[in-house]
C-alpha cells in the first residue's frame, strides 16, 4: 500500500527509504571507534617520545597498519555524521546549511585521505 | 517560515544535567572534529621524514599545545563514556530519570578520572611529544 498522494509520487517526494542509514552508520562508527581510539590514546602513550625511526617502524607491523587506517577511516565517517546533523539543525538559511554541508564532507574526505595516505606512504618504506 | 521561532526555545527551559550534558556531548565532538586537524599534522610530519617530524613535536610539545590538548583529551573521553551512555539508550535501557542521572554523573566521573591518569602517565614521562 503506498501511502504517498499521487502528486507527491510524480513529484518524487516522500520516503526515500533512506531515513535509518544515517543512524545506523552513526552507532556502527561509534562502535568501532571505542576499542579503536582508546587503542591509539594508550599506544600514543607509549610512543609519544619515539624518534621517527621508531614511531615509523612501529607503523609498519601491519596491525598496526591496518588499525591506523581503520581508525581514521571511522574518525572522520563518524565526524562527517556528527558535524553534518549540528550543521543541518543550527544553520537555517539553506545557502549557507548547503554551502557549509558541502564544505564539511568534503574536508571529512580530504583529511581522511591525507592520514590514510601518510600512514601507508610510511608503512610501505617510502619515507 | 523566515522569522519564525524554532524549537527548542531554550531560554524557557531550567538548565538541567541531562540537556547540559546533551550540549556537552555536541561541543565535545566539534572539538575532536577539530583535533583531527593535529592528528593529521603529526602523521604527515611522520610521513614526511626526521625534519619535518622533529619540529611537529616541538611544536606539539610546546605549552600553549599541551593546555589544548588537556582540553582535547577530556573531550575524547567525555564524549566516548556519554556516548557509550547514548549507545545504552538505543537498547532501550537507562531511560528512567533517576538512571540517566546516575549514568550522567558516571560518565562524567569516569571522563575527568581518565583524563587525571592520562596526563598523570604525560607528566611521568616528562610531558607530551
Amino acid at each position: 500500500m503506498k501511502l504517498q498522494s499521487d502528486l507527491s509520487r510524480v513529484l518524487g517526494l516522500g520516503s526515500a527509504r533512506a531515513g535509518s542509514h544515517h543512524w545506523i552508520h552513526q552507532r556502527m562508527t561509534a562502535i568501532a571507534l571505542i576499542p579503536l581510539a582508546l587503542w591509539f590514546v594508550t599506544a600514543l602513550l607509549t610512543h609519544m617520545h619515539d624518534d621517527v625511526v621508531d614511531l615509523t617502524n612501529w607503523i609498519r607491523s601491519p596491525f598496526v597498519t591496518v588499525l591506523l587506517v581503520s581508525l581514521i577511516a571511522a574518525m572522520f565517517y563518524h565526524a562527517k555524521l556528527g558535524l553534518q546533523v549540528v550543521i543541518e539543525d543550527y544553520f537555517h538559511v539553506e545557502i549557507v546549511k548547503v554551502a557549509l554541508l558541502i564544505a564539511m564532507k568534503l574536508a571529512c574526505v580530504f583529511g581522511a585521505l591525507l592520514g590514510i595516505v601518510s600512514v601507508l606512504k610510511i608503512s610501505f618504506g617510502m619515507t | 517560515m523566515a522569522g519564525n521561532p524554532l524549537s527548542p526555545h531554550l531560554q524557557i527551559y531550567r538548565p538541567q544535567l541531562t540537556s547540559g550534558m546533551s550540549i556537552v556531548h555536541r561541543i565535545t565532538g566539534i572539538a575532536l572534529s577539530l583535533g583531527t586537524l593535529v592528528l593529521l599534522y603529526w602523521l604527515v610530519a611522520a610521513a614526511q621524514g626526521m625534519e619535518a617530524y622533529e619540529s611537529a613535536q616541538r611544536c606539539i610539545g610546546s605549552l600553549p599545545m599541551q593546555l589544548l590538548l588537556v582540553g582535547w583529551t577530556f573531550s575524547f573521553y567525555y564524549h566516548l563514556c556519554n556516548g557509550i551512555r547514548h549507545l545504552l539508550w538505543d537498547t532501550g535501557w537507562g531511560f528512567e530519570l533517576g538512571t540517566a542521572y546516575k549514568t550522567g554523573y558516571i560518565a562524567i566521573g569516569a571522563a575527568v578520572a581518565m583524563t587525571v591518569l592520562t596526563w598523570a602517565c604525560v607528566i611521568a614521562q616528562g610531558g607530551a611529544a
